[in-house]
């Protein structure tokens, strides 16, 4: 007896008892849906952590000055003018394991242009930043040596000031005035999306670090050339650790700092909250997943329960298809047919509402959902397997039955 | 002389029944010849019962030997008798046993399901049938569509559907009215005149003289064995019963209220 002919027997069987069919199968549909939405959740929100984490770069050092004291009142980190942009370029030259060092200025300023304006943070920056912090221009260009050199009154936009500032139409080569300078806009930056803080990376824009040092923040030449922040890019495959450490001794060593002395900078390194944040993510998503599996159990077990039920209801027609000539092994693939049609037909009912019901969660709630075919696989994959599991021992325990007594059941 | 259809020697069965054993068939030899219409009768508990499961490949003797066809049946494993009862035998129950909620035609169809006939030929050979048995039109009722007599019909149907060479009838009247149990006895009686071996388990006698040789069970022992001179014709019968039915009929219309 060929498959299509028992799947078309079991479907009829189903059929007889609907209602009874449809609660079995709620089981597994719940089941599946549960593992699907759950499975989709979870990796959601994992996936958004580790594209802030790709965004943020996951070998970034951020360094900045140490905290300041007045009056006994110690400022905070970042307080000091100690770091200057010298510094920046002397990891840059003399530590091995750094891909990329940029200086940073950073300051906030109305902005001018279009047909609006906007107020915005820009950052004076070198060309070392675009690789430090994984920006990539989206249109025009970046800047170039003599930009930097030469205080150019060049811009890139950040996607959020863009949209702001000239809506749909090309703003390169359009002048915008921040703090009232005029600046030529050279480039687009490509979109990054909101930071783990929830703060927009495209309201930002980029100048050269001269050109905000000399023409914007309005500190004059001559005087010590310090900055906020500096933006430190590990290579692939280099220890962090390590690499912080030989950061460390450069600056202790070019700011005169005695042993046993307090560093006069801070160096952070993003990525290590980054990374613990998405193992609590990923402990979640498997918690969350165990609750629906369990779910999934329950439904199997209920297709065992009803298989039972069905096979000792259906012990006379056990014995009259033994009577013309079903082997043990003929009742056995017709039942255990039947609990796998089942079974599958609450999966796929489960997966239509397991990914209705991810949309809706992504849609009404707003959190990040992704739905791959992995779980969608999975969960066929699955309650194929529960029917079989499930259905195994009822369909067993109807093959063994004797024609004669099967005959003869009341 | 050819070899006997059936031939069974000191053929017995003993159950266990808490604690007692029960002999339901203690030594049983009977020759039947391919083409023969018997009848096996006997009370409740004479045996006859056990004596048609052995036959029929549903049961297996305690110790005795059955041999099918010059072939020996006792021995073989479920598969095997399943194969037996599949292409060689074909049943039909007092209680009709057909699959509710499905249509004539695939009840009769249900042998050739297990012997991988395909699905065009199980549609053509059920049809086949169900024509022969007169019931062409009905092949897409269901059985709670049809009466008795036309479900016992179709059971026979699905018997026949195999091409076995022996028709085995388990009280195939018990359930049906005196006209309908002699349409039914004449469908047999057709088949046998055909040349099919008919074995047919009653208790009723009036039942048993359709048949050409009675076998007489009782505490499973074969007690009478003896050749029916000159059976009933129930084709006749059924004209007659039919005829004084409809009399019945009229003359209750005469009758006024």
């Amino acid at each position: 007896m060929n498959v299509l002919a028992s799947m078309r027997i079991a479907l009829r069987a189903l059929r007889i008892n609907k209602l009874r069919s449809a609660l079995t199968m709620l089981g597994i549909i719940i089941g599946v849906a549960a593992v699907i939405t759950m499975i989709a959740v979870g990796s959601g929100a994992q996936s958004q952590i580790e594209s802030q984490i790709k965004g943020l770069g996951t070998n970034l050092i951020i360094l900045m000055p140490g905290s300041s004291t007045s009056g006994g009142v110690r400022m905070g980190a970042g307080s000091r003018n100690t770091l200057t942009e010298e510094d920046g370029y002397a990891i840059q030259r003399d530590v091995p394991s750094v891909q990329a060092s940029a200086p940073t200025l950073r300051g906030t300023g109305q902005v001018v242009g279009g047909s609006g304006n906007w107020s915005t943070v820009f950052y004076g920056v070198t060309p070392e930043y675009f690789e430090a912090r994984n920006w990539v221009v989206a249109q025009g260009k970046g800047f170039e040596a003599a930009d930097i050199s030469g205080s150019a009154k060049v811009a890139l936009l950040g996607d959020t000031v863009a949209r702001n500032l000239f809506g749909d139409t090309d703003p390169i080569g359009q002048i915008v005035r921040i703090r009232k300078v005029p600046f030529t806009v050279i480039g687009t930056l490509e979109k990054k999306g909101q930071s783990l803080m929830g703060q927009d990376q495209d309201d930002v824009i980029l100048m050269p670090i001269s050109t905000a040092r000399n023409r914007v923040l309005g500190q004059g030449a001559g005087r010590l050339r310090t900055v906020g922040s500096v933006s430190i890019k590990v290579r692939d495959g280099e220890n962090m650790a390590e690499a912080e450490a030989q950061i460390r001794d450069l600056l202790r060593q070019r700011h005169r700092i005695q042993s046993g002395q307090e560093d006069d900078f801070t160096l952070r390194n993003l990525s290590e909250v980054l990374s613990a944040r998405e193992e609590s993510s990923k402990i979640m998503g498997l918690l969350l997943a165990a609750v629906a599996s369990v779910s999934l159990l329950v439904g199997g077990i209920g297709i065992m329960n009803i298989m039972l039920v069905s096979v000792t209801e259906r012990t006379r027609e056990i014995g009259l298809r033994m009577a013309v000539g079903a082997r043990g092994r003929d009742i056995l693939t017709q039942f255990l047919v039947e609990a796998i049609t089942l079974a599958l037909i609450g999966g796929l009912l489960g997966i239509a509402l397991g990914v209705g019901g991810s949309l809706a969660i992504g849609r009404f709630v707003g959190w990040p959902i992704q739905l791959g075919i992995e779980p969608v696989a999975l969960a066929v994959g699955f309650s194929a397997a529960i029917g079989i599991f499930f259905g195994f021992y009822p369909a067993r325990k109807a093959s063994r039955l004797l024609p004669i007594e099967a005959l003869r059941y009341e | 002389m050819s070899t006997p259809l059936i031939t069974t020697r000191e053929l017995a069965k003993s159950y266990a029944l808490g604690g007692f054993t029960v002999h339901a068939l203690r030594g049983v030899s009977v020759d039947i010849a391919a083409g023969e219409f018997v009848a096996v009768m006997g009370p409740s508990g004479s045996g006859k019962s056990t004596f048609m499961n052995l036959l029929g490949c549903l049961d297996t003797p305690s110790s005795g030997e059955y041999l099918l066809a010059g072939d020996r049946v006792s021995g073989l494993d479920s598969d095997a008798l399943a194969a037996i009862r599949n292409r060689r035998i074909g049943f039909v129950f007092q209680s009709f046993n057909l699959l509710p909620r499905t249509s004539a035609l695939e009840n009769i169809a249900l042998p050739l399901l297990y012997c991988g006939v395909s699905g065009e030929e199980r549609d053509r050979r059920a049809a086949a049938r169900l024509a022969e048995v007169g019931l062409a039109e009905r092949g897409h009722h269901h059985p709670a569509q049809l009466s008795g007599g036309q479900q016992q019909r179709v059971a026979i149907a699905r018997a026949l559907v195999n091409d076995p060479v022996l028709i085995l009838a388990d009280e195939p009247t018990g359930a049906l009215d005196t006209l309908t149990s002699c349409e039914v006895m004449a469908l047999l009686q057709q088949l046998n005149a055909q040349g099919m071996t008919v074995v047919l388990v009653t208790h009723e006698h009036d039942i048993a003289e359709f048949a050409k040789r009675v076998i007489t069970f009782r505490d499973g022992r074969v007690i009478e064995d003896r050749v029916v001179e000159k059976p009933q014709d129930a084709v006749a019968l059924a004209a007659q019963l039919r005829e004084g039915r409809a009399s019945d009929e009229t003359q209750g219309g005469e009758v006024p209220a």
